[in-house]
């Protein structure tokens, strides 16, 4: 038995009658790769808010490295070692690709409260993050301001300034989302060498079956904010009750969407 | 390049110090040395406002409290001890202190919320101060204020000109320099998006409540420079006019540029001195705050970025459209 990096336990928050997530009982191992996947509405990102900590379960509790971190707020989940994107691009407008990535540079280095030296005294945090530029492809446009990025490259900064905060879970909500077919496959190289490398813990929410089967050890299934199924992709594959809530959903989605 | 456009700045910078501070030697006009020494004085209040407003995206209706924390305690001071020196150095002291402690109670209490309870709330208080420096008669004489004497080295009009044109550009390099340090950066990301500068890791709060704590002291200086400058302080200076002149002169100038705030502070004093003037034209130049709502609505409207921010803004294109012109020679 792999040892386990994330537990939750019980994990339940509803908004008035409604119930979000339902009980969900699931652990993620120390360096795996695990996706969840669930129709729309079923909860993932719910889920993912929970873990992050934007959201206070209504019940349950979550554990990191075996401590208890329900209560701990997104910044403290952060310097742990929880690092997340976000589905919606959430990235700094007005700043330079390249503040962008540095300010999550400077973060992780703690530098947090130095007021009276000038930000380019801190040479190293630049050249940091312009290598992490350099991997997600970005290199060429560090100077123009973030809002003026296409789409996807909006996506691939998030990425790269998630990987400048260096933390051992890597928490990606759909990150190909809104994303035309040609720019997915630079997303895809750019996850797989992170995955590679072997030392990220990943949980990755995403709506694509195809691109998280081969990448994934583990597949867990959401459906109306119940944990369905959890376990090794082909497995999830073959898993009926899967079959007929999920990827029935699905094929009705993809109808809807062309 | 860039470094180039820095040293520019600089230079431009340097020019326009110098110029000020030989002016009074050579052009001998008091009027228009009492209404510069204003200028410097709002300057340095509008870019302590800058800072929460531009730099950090918080709004406060309130920062007059600082402000006229800063002018009352310099008036007590002189008016109950001598008027020398020592004592004057001690004002200000127990003025940093005052300012930072409410500056920061006030920052922790209420910088939780969300921006426009946050507003609404250091209106209140600006109020409640306001109130207290009326009815806390044996100290403060209430509505009508009181004069008091100056140390005598700040009686010259020249040499007061020269302390407050230095102040300003004392804090106008101290905020330079914060607001390019690793914390201001933090600060505009908070500006920016306040929920991802959390989950970058950094606690939002502490940022806040810093921001508020140097705005506070800042505004405090400036108030004390004001009341040396009058030698008179009353009710006035806690009032929502002061708050809502920081307001306009950030906001014309260029919120988020500390140019643009002593750009706005001199554009702001100007206006409300020709204004005032032309009263003898047409009574309604006496209600010139009317005027001053008529810009700000238009400014709001034509020009959000301020005058700094729009010409950096043109600055920009033309150099884009440049960049293009260029790559479609190469292409044909």
């Amino acid at each position: 038995m792999l040892e386990s990096l994330i537990e939750t336990k019980d994990l339940t928050i509803s908004f008035g009658g409604h119930t979000a997530v339902d009980s969900v009982d699931v652990q993620v191992a120390r360096n795996q790769f695990k996706s969840i996947i669930g129709p729309n509405g079923a909860g993932k990102t719910t889920f993912f808010n929970l873990l992050s900590g934007q959201l206070t379960p209504t019940k349950g509790q979550i554990f990191f490295k075996n401590q208890e971190i329900t209560k701990h707020s997104p910044t403290e989940r952060t310097r742990l070692g929880i690092g997340r994107s976000f589905q919606i691009t959430n990235v700094f407008p007005n700043l330079t690709v390249l503040e962008n990535v540095r300010l999550a540079v400077q973060s992780q280095a703690g530098t947090r409260f130095q007021m009276l030296s000038h930000f380019k005294k801190y040479k190293q945090f630049e050249e940091k993050a312009e290598e992490w530029l350099e991997l997600v492809f970005l290199q060429g446009k560090k100077d123009i301001p973030a809002k003026n990025l296409a789409h996807g490259e909006k996506r691939k900064l998030e990425i790269a300034m998630l990987l400048a905060l260096n933390t051992e879970v890597l928490l990606l909500d759909e990150p190909t989302a809104g994303m035309s077919l040609e720019e997915v496959p630079a997303i895809l190289e750019i996850i797989r060498k992170i995955k590679l490398k072997g030392d990220r813990t990943i949980v990755l929410i995403e709506h694509k079956m195809d691109m998280i089967m081969d990448l994934s050890d583990s597949v867990m299934v959401l459906f109306n904010g119940r944990l369905l199924a959890d376990g090794a992709p082909e497995q999830i594959m073959k898993n009926e009750t899967v079959q007929s809530a999920y990827l029935g959903g699905l094929y009705d989605d993809s109808a809807v969407k062309a | 390049m860039k470094q180039l456009m820095g040293n520019r700045m600089n230079a431009v910078y340097l020019a326009v110090a110098i110029f000020l501070i030989i002016l009074p030697f050579v052009y001998e006009s008091r009027t228009l040395l009492i209404l510069l020494t204003q200028v410097f004085i709002f300057a340095i209040f509008a870019m302590s406002y800058d800072i929460l407003l531009g730099y950090t995206g918080i709004v406060s209706f309130g920062h007059a409290m600082f402000f006229g924390i800063g002018a009352y305690t310099v008036g007590v001071f002189m008016k109950r001890f001598e008027p020398t020196v020592p004592n004057l150095l001690l004002s200000i002291l127990v003025t940093i202190l005052l300012t930072a402690l409410v500056s920061y109670v006030l920052g922790l209490l209420t910088l939780r919320l969300k921006s426009h309870f946050y507003a609404m709330l250091t209106m209140a208080v600006a109020g409640l101060f306001l109130v207290l420096a009326e009815k806390w008669r044996t100290v403060t004489y209430g509505n009508d204020g009181f004069t008091f004497r100056v140390p005598d080295m700040l009686k010259d009009r020249t040499d007061f000109y020269l302390i407050c044109l230095v102040s300003m550009i004392a804090v106008f390099a101290l905020l330079k320099r914060f607001t390019n340090s690793p914390l201001g950066r933090v600060l505009q990301a908070i500006r920016e998006n306040e929920q991802r500068t959390e989950s970058l890791g950094y606690s939002v709060l502490h940022y806040k409540v810093i921001a508020s704590v140097v705005s506070g002291i800042l505004a405090g200086m400036s108030g004390i420079l004001y009341a040396i400058s009058l030698r008179f302080v009353n009710t006035s200076v806690f009032t929502m006019d002061i708050t809502l002149d920081a307001l306009l002169m950030t906001i014309i100038g260029g919120v988020g540029t500390l140019v643009g705030a002593i750009i706005g502070a001199g554009l702001i004093e100007f206006a409300h001195h020709w204004l005032t003037e032309l009263a003898k034209v047409h009574w309604i130049f006496e209600r010139w705050i009317i005027f001053f709502g008529i810009i700000y609505i238009l400014a709001v409207m034509f020009f959000p970025m301020g005058i700094v921010g729009t010409l950096r803004n043109i600055k920009f294109k033309g150099k884009k459209e440049k960049q293009q012109k260029a790559g479609e020679k190469i292409a044909s």
